[in-house]
């Protein structure tokens, strides 16, 4: 099986703080990957290691049989043309408008003329259906309006591989599933391979093809919706089902009540 | 008392280190813009669009400065030549004045308030709101695209706003001397056509200038790039532009009068 995305034994921190620990990953070409986990479990850093946004410690990251590790800025540059990112809430650039932001890497990285850039872009915002948009400033939309220009955006050029960055945060039940639906829509219509860093199970697990549960910068557990869906593991019971008891804590480790309250809180 | 003077010492040199480590760090900044101007000058729109924004929007500011500081110094000037009975060369003072220190310092000073606290905002917001990673993600380097176009349109602008200030503050100094004070206009122009050489005080006045741009606009653009992405961060670093520029331009006015004072003698 060819893969889009491969890691090796990846190791990443910042500082001392080790992120992430010996993770092994791969994305097969055309599949739409889900990457889970709590907030700040290191998805986020994971999913700019794939961009080359940060660069491995230790180990391989190989996106379509390259190793960022050993490119250099240009050859990443030329790899990132390839890649089309939907950041959290969308990072549009906020002094242009929502045709030129969709417009933007075609003007950047073609010599195509106005007018076919102008039905390209329009032919993107259409497919987000946001084409009566297109004169709006980014200031103008709502969150999910904004996420869904921003996917046009990233799938400008027609990229090999999309990254999602959180892609359901904030976003009404309707955005949500309509952003749902046009994240597998674009990944089957383009032919691309999508990876999607989320916490959102239930919304994920309708579109995704298969999912690593991250924890404590580990992979904890990986595999189709139906088999995490059926599955006793006990983290991803928690994490499915949203229980408040399991192996996850919800409190931060921290010092004990007695010692932040005193001996008050033992007798209350 | 030894440990009060130990820390004091320590203290003062740890503040010493990290001035230099920061000013070492806009010097290698502004080596990353000079390597990235090239889609700068290749599409050129981009910098005039920040000539617009950095240059043009500081009209106000410089013309009404400007002639409010010429008339003040007409003012000034006038009352003290008046004891010696020179107040024809009133003109002679005001364009000096300008032309040689206040025209390029307040500019520049003025310019850094209103225009490198602007850049800085920008930069730092587009920061904080990831537009940079985004553009990073679509293969286009931020320091080409955003960065470069901005500080040139800074060194750009700076050099066109002194003249300007210091034509508003002749003219200011022209009002209140020769319409207000009744200073002989004749007196008034020849006297600063006579004194005022053009490589020691216009050209001299103009390389002060493009200096204070250049220092300006890669302080302003490295404190936003570097800006913590925070709100907080934002507004510390828009605070160090105004303050940093400040300081570089006056110290580097002290540098730059000190060479051209052979000059002048």
């Amino acid at each position: 099986m060819i893969h889009q995305v491969e890691i090796r034994d990846l190791n990443f921190g910042y500082g001392d703080q080790l992120v992430l620990k010996g993770i092994n990953l791969t994305v097969p070409k055309g599949s739409l990957v889900a990457i889970m986990g709590l907030s700040g479990c290191g998805k986020t850093t994971l999913l700019r290691l794939m961009g080359g946004q940060l660069l491995a410690r230790q180990g391989s990251v190989r996106v379509a049989g390259q190793e960022l590790n050993h490119m250099n800025e240009a050859q990443l540059y030329a790899m990132r043309r390839q890649v089309g990112m939907l950041f959290q809430f969308g990072a549009l650039f906020t002094d242009l408008s929502v045709f030129d932001n969709v417009a933007f890497q075609m003007r950047e990285h073609t010599r195509l003329p106005e007018s076919m850039i102008r039905d390209l872009t329009l032919m993107k915002l259409n497919a987000v259906g946001l084409r009566g948009v297109q004169s709006l400033m980014p200031a103008e939309l709502s969150g999910g309006m904004a996420r869904r220009v921003a996917m046009a955006r990233a799938t400008a050029l027609d990229p090999a591989l999309i990254l999602y960055d959180e892609p359901f945060t904030g976003l009404d039940p309707i955005s949500l599933g309509a952003i749902g639906r046009l994240i597998r829509q674009l990944n089957d219509a383009l032919g691309a391979t999508s990876v999607l860093v989320t916490h959102d199970v239930q919304e994920s697990m309708k579109i995704v093809d298969y999912i690593y549960f991250v924890s404590d910068g580990v992979i904890v557990a990986q595999g189709t919706p139906e088999e995490i869906h059926a599955s006793t593991l006990p983290f991803v019971h928690q994490f499915v089902w949203g229980e408040a008891d399991g192996p996850l804590p919800f409190h931060y480790p921290g010092p004990t009540l007695k010692m932040d309250f005193g001996d008050e809180w033992g007798q209350a | 008392m030894k440990g009060t003077w130990g820390h004091g010492l320590r203290t003062v040199g740890d503040t010493t280190l990290r001035i230099v480590e920061r000013i070492g760090a806009v010097v290698l900044f502004l080596g990353q813009i000079l390597r990235h101007s090239g889609t700068s000058f290749r599409r050129f729109g981009l910098v005039i669009r920040e000539i617009y924004f950095a240059g043009v929007q500081s009209l106000i500011i410089i013309l009404v400065s400007g002639l409010f500081v010429g008339m003040v110094l007409g003012l000034q000037g006038f009352e003290t030549l008046q004891s010696y009975g020179s107040s024809e060369s009133v003109g002679v003072l005001v364009a000096l004045s300008l032309m040689r220190e206040l025209g390029p310092v307040v500019s520049a000073l003025l310019f850094a308030s209103r225009a490198g606290s602007a850049i800085t905002a920008e930069i730092g917001l587009m920061k904080a709101t990831e537009q940079l990673s985004a553009m990073e993600m679509m293969a286009v380097n931020p320091l080409a695209r955003v960065v470069s176009p901005r500080f040139w349109g800074g060194v750009f602008s700076l050099p066109v706003l002194a003249t300007l200030f210091v034509a508003m503050g002749i003219m200011g100094g022209f009002l209140v001397t020769v319409i207000m004070l009744k200073v002989d206009s004749g007196a008034f122009w020849s006297q600063m056509q006579a004194a005022v050489d053009f490589h020691h005080d216009i050209v001299n006045g103009m390389i002060k200038s493009i200096v204070f741009g250049v220092a300006v606009s890669a302080i302003a653009t490295f404190e936003g790039y570097e800006a913590p992405p925070t709100a907080e961060g934002v507004s510390g670093a828009t605070t160090r532009t105004v303050v940093s520029s400040s300081l570089a331009i006056l110290a580097l006015d002290l540098l730059l009068t000190a060479f051209m004072m052979k000059g002048w003698n």
